[in-house]
């Protein structure tokens, strides 16, 4: 009789975990090139807005989905001509971008508010979505949650495995070596930030389409900050996003269900649960300093300017 | 492509001259802003900028618009300089106003003279006691405290929002979110008659003087801007980074604290969920914009009042949404940021390769 209840209870975790695991990958890729971009609250919003207002005029999610991606791209574009060209400080950069977004992103969305679009389609596979219990686990969700999930296996890969996650990797951790043997630092710092920028846009998307199929002012409500921990709680490796990206989830989650179950505590104190584990996960993590300090990209947050 | 050159040497020159030519940047990417939102970019650049100042209450509410900025400001610049990044000062004003505000409701008879200043000091060590939090995770447990200090701005305002809608909520205030209205005696008194200019107007400008006394004159101030520029100098000097850690923070959230006492002692008069149009933040702005230098925050202040008055007024004149001030003040740090390179670096146009082909 339960296995209903504990389905959906995996369905919801699955959706409150997406968004923060897509915006997290990014971030870490971006992280590892040696780019720390605290703007990811800022391009998420954007993207979410952007993604709802092409779905709404074309009707289209594929669409959407895409035009939510560019929209992150270009916010980390912006993002990049001021650290990478320019030099500014990324963290205060980061704050400019968020800033901006939030700004941007109520701009164009206050002729949105109270405009609905129907949810992502759930994947439909005959046969296997009808499968009892891990039917509508496997097959049952919208693509971008099987996305998000392949998107964290197909980073491990490419950082672990591939030459040019090789590169990018050396370029994080020491950006002078890795110039001097030629390989171009800022370029590949580009790149990076505006993958970041794109899975944060994504993110976004599925906040706006799928998580909530409408758009409120400040809707992705600090997931984007909770998914620069999430790097840290990772210690930058893609497997563990994927562990805290569900904690949080399931966090996200429990603080929903436990309001609607009518207990007798304030609901801002259980809205408060998610940002209280993210600085008690923090902690946890951070104070084993040589671990964060083997795993963090060494050049993480440090502009770099070639001599001559 | 242009190229960047290093100067080697730190231009004065363009310290200063880079905020300028920053506004002057974001005034005319606002133009076009504007006129992509369909209004003309002239009449909305007076709408916003100049109108605010020329009615007859705008130079006193710009100040009053100011004075949280400039407060926060002053202690983030000190926190900035020495690397402490503490971003969650919005929550820190919003414990301020909690702990000061929370005095105010429960003594609303005492004698003005001790409830004013014992406001004050709650609102300082509610401020303090917010960022004591990052402040004692980053130095004992290393946690980074720009996400520490950012995560409890959500828990500050969803505390603020169970007090209004709970325990402190007005019972005669038809179900409202918010409190009774401060009695007269926990109200900041007024220092222009007419004006809504309050006693915080004047506590900020004294906030911006102390804070240069500190930063030039003290050993504190000299050990901040050392940790800033050459952390490992500072290392071999032997100050204590966890010291200028603490210090940074408790100044920064203490002051964050007083602005929130005064805003809700003054301009709002009572606690509700809307006691802040973003201060914590856009005091960032202005701590940058002003060089990171107490005088020059007081400036950045009254330059960022102004994005919010003007907001309102496009708001009103030219029905555009109050987001407008948001991409303002992003594009003015936007700008900002990219202008400082000038300090250190030349633009070069490309040389042709000599010889060629």
């Amino acid at each position: 009789m339960d296995q209903v209840l504990v389905v959906s209870f995996i369905l919801s975790v699955m959706t409150a975990s997406t968004p923060l695991l897509l915006a997290a990958t990014g971030e870490l890729v971006t992280e590892k090139a040696g780019v720390l971009n605290l703007g990811v609250e800022g391009m998420m919003l954007v993207g979410a807005i952007v993604g709802f207002a092409a779905m709404v005029h074309t009707g289209s999610a594929t669409l959407g989905v895409l035009c939510a991606m560019l929209a992150g791209m270009a916010m980390a574009l912006i993002f990049g001509i001021l650290t990478l060209t320019f030099l500014a400080n990324q963290v205060a950069t980061g704050l400019a971008l968020t800033i901006f977004g939030t700004g941007l992103s109520a701009l164009v969305g206050s002729g949105y508010v109270g405009t609905a679009v129907p949810p992502l389609p759930k994947l439909d596979i005959p046969g296997l979505s009808g499968l009892p219990f891990l039917g509508p686990i496997l097959f049952g969700q919208d693509a971008l949650v099987y996305l998000s999930i392949a998107a964290v296996f197909a980073v491990a890969w490419f950082l672990r495995r591939s030459h040019r996650g090789l590169i990018l990797r050396a370029i994080g951790d020491s950006h002078d070596a890795a110039h001097a043997i030629g390989y171009p630092v800022i370029l590949i710092r580009y790149l990076a930030t505006l993958f970041g920028g794109a899975m944060a846009g994504l993110a976004g998307a599925y906040m706006s389409l799928a998580y909530s199929t409408s758009w409120a002012e400040n809707m992705t409500a600090g997931r984007g900050w909770i998914a620069l921990a999430l790097v840290v709680f990772a210690t930058w490796r893609p497997g563990w996003l994927l562990v805290g990206a569900y904690l949080f989830g399931g966090i996200m989650y429990l603080s929903l269900y436990v309001q609607g179950l009518g207990i007798a505590l304030p609901s801002q104190l259980v809205s408060a649960l998610p940002y209280v584990a993210t600085i008690l996960v923090l902690v946890l993590i951070s104070r084993d300093r040589t671990k964060i300090r083997l795993n963090a990209p060494a050049c993480l947050g440090r502009p770099f300017h070639a001599a001559g | 492509m242009l190229r960047l050159e290093p100067r080697g040497a730190y231009s004065r020159w363009w310290t200063y001259a880079s905020p300028v030519l920053a506004m002057a940047l974001t005034v005319v990417t606002s133009a076009i802003i504007f006129s992509i939102l369909g209004k003309d970019p002239l009449e909305s650049l007076y709408v916003f900028l100049v109108a605010p100042l020329v009615s007859s209450s705008g130079l006193p509410e710009l100040f009053v618009k100011a004075a949280p900025l400039i407060l926060i400001g002053v202690g983030l610049s000190l926190g900035f300089r020495a690397n402490v990044w503490n971003i969650g000062a919005e929550g820190q004003y919003t414990l301020g106003a909690v702990f000061a505000g929370g005095l105010a409701l429960a003594y609303p008879d005492a004698p003005a003279l001790l409830l004013i200043p014992a406001m004050i000091v709650l609102g300082c060590v509610g401020g303090m006691v917010w960022a004591a939090i990052p402040a004692y995770l980053r130095t004992h447990w290393n946690a980074n405290e720009i996400l520490t200090s950012l995560m409890l701005t959500y828990v500050a305002q969803l505390l603020l929002i169970y007090l209004v809608t709970g325990p402190w909520r007005d019972p005669e205030g038809y179900g409202f979110p918010q409190t009774a209205l401060f009695s007269m005696n926990a109200t900041a008194p007024i220092l222009v008659d007419g004006t809504r200019v309050h006693l915080g107007v004047l506590v900020a400008l004294l906030a911006g003087i102390l804070g240069w006394v500190v930063l030039t004159r003290s050993v504190i101030g000299f050990q901040l801007r050392v940790l800033g520029q050459a952390p490992r100098a500072a290392r071999f000097a032997g100050f204590s980074q966890n010291r200028l850690i603490w210090l940074s923070l408790l100044t920064g959230g203490g002051l964050a604290g007083v602005a929130g006492m005064f805003e809700v002692a003054g301009p709002v008069g009572q606690l509700t969920p809307q006691i802040s149009p973003g201060y914590g933040f856009t005091a960032i702005i202005v701590a940058f914009l002003g060089r990171l230098h107490p005088i020059g925050v007081i400036f950045g202040g009254l330059i960022l009042a102004l994005s919010y008055l003007g907001g309102e007024t496009a708001q009103i004149d030219l029905g555009m949404p109050n987001a407008v001030t948001g991409i303002f003040q992003g594009v003015l740090l936007f700008f900002l940021l990219a202008c400082d390179v000038l300090i250190l670096y030349r633009l070069r146009l490309p040389r042709r390769a000599a010889g060629g082909a």
